[in-house]
């Protein structure tokens, strides 16, 4: 059925796709222009109403105190992880933002959560897959980056909430390249996937056999992408212009963005050209030209290249495996185009990487085909089944400041742990448990995940509760904790306080909030088109009424055809097209011995010399057989 | 013998049943297991019971596979490993090991100290050489300097560290015999006395400890010779 289909969408730092599974492969859904790539940015235009996309990344030009791009950078992260962010990229926080608030910035005169930023963009994909299907979208597949921890998960499953998705699963960036490739090559194997996007850098290794697809280790740095190089090159021209031509146009957000622009162009160009040429209009009107050869580039990103070298020798460690021993380097990303990125990624392995699939579209395939896999699958993905891992480990914060690991980076998940706590003073009511994300000893070099206040321990003396505590993280990578007292077998309830997240009310409401107007245009249009419906079926009725075929039916199913008529011209008044559905077709399933009826007598007549038209049909269509071909668009 | 994970008849996926991880996979508590025969069955099962396959069903069905994935998991990664499996079932007789003991807990949360563990008697005089050798090396670093000789003799340490539990690990592979020989007579109807299998279980424990105490040490070296 059309309404029931899954898509599978990437959520990207630079750029996000929207695919689906088109029979026997995934396919990406192109935008109004024809694009299949959607850039990340998104502005308020003169109206104040939200812009997403190519429309978007203009403004960022000409009104950038009204524009976002990178807003992936944000998701799931707090005010003090952020200052490093603030000083690169121009995002404004919210000018009232109090400490410990999630954090806000500022667009003009409103201020947005990074998660409903992310939802304008995916609202917008969510647009283009309707207009392509010509019906509603209401269930997805997001990817995140695999080193994603659990808040920047739960903020991406928020950003779908907020776009009126249902996330039917968060699929590792890297897992979903794999998935991609595996179905276009299905071979077994050791499939190492290096993803180097805009924002985030992740590593994965995976072995491939018989459809299943089992990642062994992932690691990565969510802090490291194509976004640094071009703010590398940023520096250096600001610098440049201040050095030869006297000019500081730091605070000049128009400019810094010509230049981002302009540096962005060239970088793309050094894939290919052995030198390119920056050139940027500047104020007062001078000129800043400057050419770069391939060369002075490489040795430029060289130290940013090198920063992703780590966490491919330590998940190679985790496998516990050689370089020599992957069988296929998968790219994933725009910025593997770089040459010196394929040069470093052929070194490491040992061997010429996988350059077949589109690095800028092989996560949105990816996802498109797990979302075929939940939705009960196809021939072409029958057999297959992801089994991802946790990125990082999963801890408890003891006494003295330490963690203790209770589920252990690169775990297949699901994985769960329980742990046994009890009370230190008679009559305690509540436990207070502090989770925490990450590999170090010490509580305070972890990332605070949430604190977890179990509430209602029956009184008891001190030490004598026995509360069992069950943390399970499901197959997003998102954990959930439950509790119970086990002498007393209560249930504890258990309130979260996430460390970086926005609370279920809160989503609640933003919901509400960010109501979709194209949305309500296309229930508009199916209502419309439901009355106009009504209305042929009741005029045509009415002639019924006046036919013949009327006087030869009984009285009962008289009566029971003119309490379906009554039925819909109630309700075809009211807003909601599926009751009006519903009752265009009781009344279809109530007169089709009427409209057999009429169709004899215009035969019979017929046959009797007499056309169609003098038949005692009426003008109009017929009335219309429920299994009839639908006339409507 | 094996937990029924699904209904034979319609396939669907029942709620998980309170079972240990050996009886998860219908195996008995033996040591010695076929561990390629462990991985067919876990893939075979993850087929059946992952969310993913789960994903069109109700509700409560979604709720079980999410719960029996999550046994499935963590039951294959104890399993697999040698060291984990016999410290599982070390745990489900009903012994702890030096490290997770309650009574280690309950020091460290009075003390509001990082657990310790016991040095083995036989390890002390290493030990004491190399935490000398790592805090003259944290000494150095804080002034910026570092010595090279002193950073191959603690590699040489750490590679003879790894070697002992590699043997370590032999031993314990040792004592699987006749804790399995124990379970088949259990088995075949005869009886076992407590006695018999605290004598084999007390073996294992002492080498777990010991290899843990290694293991950690080995951490702890390879990190400050990271940083």
């Amino acid at each position: 059925m059309a309404s029931d289909r899954i898509v599978g969408i990437d959520l990207g730092t630079t750029n996000s796709l929207v695919a689906f599974m088109h029979g026997e492969g995934p396919v990406v859904i192109p935008g109004e222009d024809g694009s299949n790539l959607l850039p990340s940015v998104v502005a308020l235009d003169e109206k104040n109403q939200p812009v997403v996309g190519n429309a978007a990344r203009n403004a960022l030009i000409e009104t950038p105190e009204l524009a976002v791009y990178s807003i992936k950078r944000l998701m799931g992260r707090g005010v003090e992880d952020v200052q490093e962010e603030l000083k690169l990229f121009p995002f404004q926080l919210a000018k009232d933002l109090q400490p410990g608030e999630v954090l806000r910035i500022q667009l003009g005169h409103k201020t947005f959560t990074p998660p409903e930023i992310s939802a304008l963009i995916l609202r917008q994909l969510k647009r283009n897959a309707e207009r392509y299907f010509g019906s509603p979208v209401k269930e997805a597949v997001i990817t995140v980056p695999a080193y994603f921890n659990d808040a920047q998960r739960q903020a991406t499953k928020d950003a779908g909430r907020i776009a009126g998705l249902e996330v039917l699963r968060l699929v590792n960036e890297p897992t979903a390249a794999a998935l991609a490739y595996g179905l276009d090559k299905k071979q077994n194997g050791i499939v190492a996937v290096y993803d180097l996007g805009g924002g985030t850098f992740d590593i994965s290794i995976l072995k491939l056999h018989d459809g299943i697809f089992e990642v062994i280790a992932t690691n990565g740095d969510t802090h490291l992408g194509g976004d640094d190089i071009d703010n590398l090159l940023i520096a250096i021209a600001l610098t440049d212009i201040q050095g030869d031509l006297g000019l500081d146009v730091r605070r000049n957000a128009e400019v810094v963005q010509a230049i981002r622009k302009a540096v962005i162009e060239a970088k793309i160009a050094l894939s290919s050209q052995p030198s390119a040429t920056l050139d940027v209009e500047l104020p007062q009107g001078k000129r800043y030209l400057r050419e770069i050869t391939r060369e002075q580039f490489e040795q430029l990103i060289q130290p940013i290249i090198d920063r992703t070298m780590g966490p491919c020798k330590q998940a190679l460690k985790d496998a516990g495996l050689k370089p020599g021993q992957i069988d296929e380097v998968v790219l994933v990303g725009g910025s593997t185009r770089i040459p010196k990125v394929r040069a470093i990624v052929k070194d490491l392995f040992q061997r010429e990487p996988h350059t077949g699939l589109n690095p800028d579209e092989v996560v949105a395939l990816g996802a498109a085909i797990q979302a075929n896999i939940l939705g009960g699958g196809s021939q072409a993905t029958e057999s297959m089944l992801l089994l991802d891992v946790t990125p990082l480990s999963l801890g408890i914060e003891v006494a003295g400041g330490v963690t203790d690991k209770i589920i252990l980076r690169n775990s297949t998940i699901p994985a769960s742990a329980r742990q046994f706590y009890t009370t230190q003073i008679d009559g305690q009511a509540n436990v207070a448990i502090h989770v925490l994300q990450g590999e170090r000893e010490l509580a305070k070099d972890c990332r605070s995940l949430a604190r977890f206040d179990l509430k209602g321990v029956p009184p008891m003396a001190a030490g004598m509760a026995r509360i069992e505590v069950k943390f399970l993280i499901d197959a997003n990578g998102i954990l959930s904790v439950s509790a119970r007292e086990q002498r007393s077998g209560k249930e504890a309830e258990i309130q979260v306080q996430p460390s970086y997240g926005l609370t279920d009310s809160q989503v609640e409401s933003m919901i509400l909030d960010s109501f979709d107007s194209a949305e309500e245009d296309f229930r508009q249009r199916q209502v419309i088109e439901a009355r106009n419906e009504a209305e042929t079926i009741l005029a045509a009725l009415g002639k019924g009424k006046k036919s013949a075929a009327w006087a030869v039916l009984t009285k009962p199913e008289k009566k029971n055809i003119e309490k379906l008529e009554k039925r819909l011209i109630d309700v075809r008044l009211e807003n909601d097209y599926q009751r009006i559905r519903k009752a265009i077709d009781e009344l279809n399933r109530g007169t089709m011995r009427l409209a057999e009826l009429m169709m004899d007598s215009a035969v019979s007549t017929a046959l009797k010399g007499k056309n169609m038209d003098e038949a005692d049909m009426g003008e109009g269509p017929a009335i219309p057989h429920p299994v009839a071909k639908a006339e409507f668009e | 013998m094996r937990a029924v994970h699904f209904c034979e008849s319609c396939g669907r996926v029942q709620p998980p049943a309170p079972v240990d991880y050996f009886a998860f996979f219908g195996l008995p508590k033996k040591l010695n297991i076929d561990t390629a025969a462990l991985d067919r069955d876990f893939y075979d099962l993850s087929r059946k019971l992952h969310p993913d396959i789960n994903a069109r069903a109700g509700g409560q069905e979604q709720e079980w596979s999410l719960q029996q994935s999550s046994m499935l998991n963590d039951a294959h990664r104890t399993l697999k490993n040698p060291i984990r499996r016999t410290q599982y079932l070390l745990k489900l007789e009903g012994v702890e090991l030096e490290e997770q003991s309650k009574t280690a807990t309950e020091q460290a949360r009075s003390t509001g100290q990082a657990k310790k563990q016991i040095v083995p008697p036989d390890l002390l005089e290493e030990v004491f050489e190399l935490n000398v050798q790592l805090e003259e090396m944290r000494g150095l670093k804080k002034l910026g300097e570092d010595d090279p000789a002193l950073i191959e003799e603690i590699g040489r340490q750490k590679l003879e560290l790894e070697e002992k539990n590699d043997a370590l690990l032999q031993e314990l592979h040792k004592y699987w015999k006749p804790w399995d020989a124990l379970i088949d007579r259990e088995l075949s109807g005869q009886p076992v006395s407590e006695d018999e299998r605290r004598q084999v279980r007390d073996n294992m424990v002492d080498v777990l400890n010991r290899h843990n105490y290694i293991r950690n040490l080995l951490r702890d070296v390879s990190e400050a010779l990271e940083n």
